[in-house]
């Protein structure tokens, strides 16, 4: 039982990297209803900005306390290319198609992006482990963790708190929420529904990108980096229930714990676990713990 | 004349909406049935609960002497008791002689023929009809007046050629019941009649019971031979047209204006 | 159909031992992958995408690789019927549970029943774990080709197959049942109206689709002669999913060609430029979903009827 502080802590950090990997596309499924497989791209972009961007910066010998604010900033900047070209650019026309079909698009842009990147960045590895680092460790239980995982974990709680007071808290928010339960009615009352999609598809992908420009201190950023997230952070929304925040937070939970626990106690149940409890959601809760989804279920 | 469907003290509430209150009411066979009342009386729960699709909170329902009350709605379309939409339910993806020939490989397939297992070359006769699908359909089709629209996509019908498709694809089930719901309701006032003709001779010549639910008196009173006057769950009044719609109960809480235009008409003439 | 079927079948006999290798090679995938499309356009037709079909081309391959090592099982066809039959059950089982869903929730629950299989797999050292396990060469009825001989032997079971699929499908397809499709994806609540059972007929093409898959595992798996967790993965099914969107559900051939086409293009485009490929997948799917949504198929039918 004494396994039991080290899964915790183990559970929290990782569901702090699973809730601000998921919770755009939880966003970007409330808002737009669409299902995007390129949240796995923005994840990958973001790690690649991220780590190139910061080589670059601690190469030239720059105050490496810095780093954290670069990573942050590549995020942001990659997104902010990406993200408007691929809504504006192809998907504002095709918000009229069946959701599926839409699915399949932004499969297809994923793929594009995977060779994107690879022609960008190249196909060798990254590996900036510096900011990791930098920060040192601290103590649990008797086992010492890296204290830039806290990082992790202060990331997700703003975005969670962050997203909570906007969607509640502001006046933008509640138009998001109006936009969110009814776009044709909003349209209908003058709200720009357009721009609020581009808005949150963009907001949601830069989170996307945030996670991955984090996690990149602490991985070898290789191609192929989104293709694991993508699924995972289906499994994360799904639990929750797609499109809602509060739900992606309570999948990251779940999910995180649950691969904690059997990485500590039963390594070959790992990916077992976390997909069986998805389709266990869907199969008795389809609308996951807290959803706004309506699933076609006769 | 036998006694086809029979409702029997059948209640139905939906929290504290009383949809239906003692209902009784014995349905003759090859008769035609108007049921009229304002929205919320409880014509469509009657109607739902009748085809299955909900269960009665007391009471029970029978068809040809058989209790039906708690059989599921598919085993109440297979035992010949068929609706119509109000909306009209078609496959719009396809033609009207398609979506004709696909109710009927319904209808082949649910009696088990024409199946994986049988003669690649063989055409299998519908059941209840005596001849093959595509010969059935175009049967169904002239009877309608629909023959000249074959080809034509469902989508793009007129509004009382679409309701004359939806009435007409539930002949492929051969019904022995046929509940319509509003069949005149969005069709023009020319079209009306003659929809109304065509649909009951129909149903006539193959010995169809027709209830159909409506809300142009006229019609009620021109093609029902009976008429039973929803109101809050309740039947107040169960009479030929011409007594039911006279009938101070049935104008104060259902008919209203509708039947003073009615009135004045006449004056008139 | 069944003569254009007949005609391909005795191409492939008699052209065969004219092909090279490699050329057999991709042949034969192209069949193993046509026929998991050919189930994935089953249910394509009634309104149904399933993102997790790579679930039963990994159980095929799987029972095909269990055989092979444990029983010492080689006959390709041998393989092929118990990857189908083990298929067909969990199919049937799942079935249950799946007719249920329709549209973004089928798919999500397909996927995530195959990351389990993905899951069980990859941390299991029995089944080989992420390195997988490799296979002997294939037998037909008893007998080992020689070695020159294997890949063309392969090829026409794998056409056999295929193509005698594809005439079952075809003659499911002019079923009442199976004709239920368009109507299910149509309008499903006049269906049920009519008395049929919407969950029955799904159920019963899941089943169908899954068997397929689980034949075209089968096949891969002795092709290939090595099989890993990779087949369960998601962008496996991806990539089924993509051969089907590409050739349409216009006929029983159109899996076939469109994996045949993908094939082509996937050892092309990699030979030209191994990091732009699936830039050109990617770019070949949008466009076929904006402008010819009825897959590439529908150009053929439209030159034939026009």
């Amino acid at each position: 039982m004494d396994q039991i502080g080290p899964v915790v802590v183990d559970g929290i950090i990782y569901s702090a990297w699973l809730f601000i990997a998921a919770v755009g596309l939880t966003l970007i499924y409330g808002v737009m209803k669409i299902v995007n497989v390129t949240h796995g791209s923005f994840y990958a972009l973001g790690a690649y900005a991220g780590a190139s961007l910061t080589g670059a910066w601690l190469a030239r010998g720059y105050p490496p306390m810095l780093s954290y604010a670069v990573l942050l900033l590549a995020a942001v900047l990659v997104t902010l290319v990406f993200a408007p070209l691929i809504e504006r650019g192809l998907l504002r026309f095709m918000y009229a198609k069946d959701e599926v079909v839409i699915l399949l698009i932004t499969y297809a842009l994923f793929l594009i992006l995977e060779d994107t990147i690879k022609l960008i960045w190249g196909v060798d590895p990254y590996f900036v482990a510096e900011p990791y680092a930098l920060l040192g460790s601290f103590e649990v239980g008797g086992l010492r963790y890296p204290t830039y995982n806290l990082i992790l974990v202060g990331l997700a709680l703003a975005s969670g708190g962050g997203l909570a007071w906007l969607l509640r808290g502001t006046r933008v928010g509640k138009l998001l929420l109006s936009v969110i339960h009814d776009p044709e009615m909003s349209r209908a009352m003058g709200v720009n529904v357009g721009r609020f999609y581009l808005v949150t598809f963009t907001f949601g992908s830069m989170l996307a990108a945030i996670g991955g420009s984090f996690t990149a201190p602490t991985v070898s950023v290789v191609p192929g980096l989104g293709v694991d997230v993508i699924v995972l952070s289906f499994a994360v929304v799904v639990i929750g229930g797609l499109g809602s925040v509060p739900g992606a937070a309570l999948g990251a939970v779940i999910v995180g714990l649950a691969r904690s626990a059997s990485v500590h106690y039963m390594p070959q149940v790992e990916l077992f676990v976390i997909y069986s409890v998805m389709a266990m959601v869907l199969a008795f809760r389809p609308r996951g713990l807290f959803s706004i989804a309506e699933p076609r279920r006769i | 004349m036998a006694v086809i469907l029979d409702a029997r003290g059948v209640n139905k509430s939906f929290g504290a909406v009383t949809a239906a209150a003692e209902i009784n009411a014995a349905i003759e066979a090859d008769s035609v049935v108007g049921l009229i009342g304002t929205n919320g009386a409880g014509k469509t729960t009657f109607i739902n609960m009748i085809t299955g699709y909900l269960k009665p909170d007391s009471g029970s329902i029978h068809y040809e002497g058989r209790d039906i009350t708690a059989l599921a709605p598919r085993q109440i379309t297979r035992l010949g008791i068929l609706r119509s939409f109000q909306v009209p339910q078609l496959y719009s993806s396809l033609n009207v002689r398609e979506n004709m020939l696909i109710a009927l490989g319904i209808m082949l397939h649910n009696a088990g023929r024409g199946g994986f297992f049988s003669r690649s070359r063989a055409r299998p006769n519908v059941p209840g009809h005596d001849a093959p699908a595509e010969e059935v359909a175009e049967r169904i089709l002239e009877r309608f007046g629909l023959a000249e629209y074959r080809e034509k996509n469902a989508q793009v019908l007129p509004g009382g050629v679409r309701k004359l498709l939806d009435i007409a694809l539930t002949l492929a089930a051969k019904p022995r019941v046929l509940l319509l719901d509003e069949p005149t309701s969005g069709v023009s006032a020319e079209e009306k009649f003659a929809i109304m003709e065509m649909v009951m001779k129909a149903m006539k010549a193959e010995g169809v019971t027709v209830i159909f639910v409506e809300h142009d008196m006229e019609v009620v009173s021109r093609f029902a031979e009976r008429v039973l006057a929803f109101y809050d769950g309740r039947i107040i009044a169960d009479a030929p047209p011409e007594v039911a719609l006279g009938d101070p109960d049935v104008r104060r809480y259902v008919v209203g204006g509708e039947l003073r235009r009615m009135d004045e008409r006449a004056a008139r003439a | 159909m069944p003569s254009v079927l007949g005609a391909t079948l005795a191409a492939v006999i008699v052209g065969g031992p004219l092909l090279p290798q490699w050329a057999l090679f991709i042949l034969t995938i192209a069949f193993a992958q046509g026929l998991v499309a050919l189930g994935l356009m089953l249910l394509l037709r009634a309104g149904l995408v399933s993102f997790g079909q790579a679930l039963y081309y990994c159980i095929g391959a799987y029972t095909a690789g269990g055989l092979a090592r444990a029983f010492n099982v080689s006959d390709v066809f041998l393989q092929m019927i118990a990857g189908a039959a083990t298929s067909a059950l969990a199919a049937f089982v799942l079935g249950f549970l799946l007719a249920k869903y329709r549209g973004i929730f089928f798919g999500l629950l397909s996927l995530a029943l195959s990351m389990i299989l993905y899951g069980l797999i990859v941390k299991s050292e029995a089944l080989g774990s992420t390195d997988g396990l490799n296979i002997a060469q294939s037998t037909l009825f008893g007998v080992r080709p020689a070695s020159a001989w294997v890949r063309y032997a392969v090829a026409v079971a794998a056409a056999f197959a295929g193509i005698g699929a594809a005439y079952l499908v075809h003659r499911f397809l002019e079923t009442p049942l199976g004709r239920l499709g368009p109507a299910i994806k149509d309008n499903e609540i006049r269906v049920e109206y009519m008395g049929a059972s919407v969950r029955h007929a799904i159920h019963v093409k899941y089943v169908i689709a899954a068997t397929l898959a689980g034949v075209g595992g089968a096949l891969a798996a002795t092709t290939v002669g090595h099989i890993d967790p990779e087949m369960a993965y998601w962008t496996t099914s991806g990539e089924f999913i993509f051969i089907t969107i590409l050739a349409g559900t216009g006929s029983v051939l159109a899996p076939f060609l469109g994996a045949l086409l993908f094939g082509a293009i996937h050892t092309l485009a990699y030979d030209l430029s191994p990091h732009t490929w699936q830039m050109s997948l990617g770019t070949a799917l949008l466009l076929v979903i904006v402008f010819l949504p009825e897959g590439l198929w529908s150009l053929f039918a439209r030159r034939r009827a026009g």
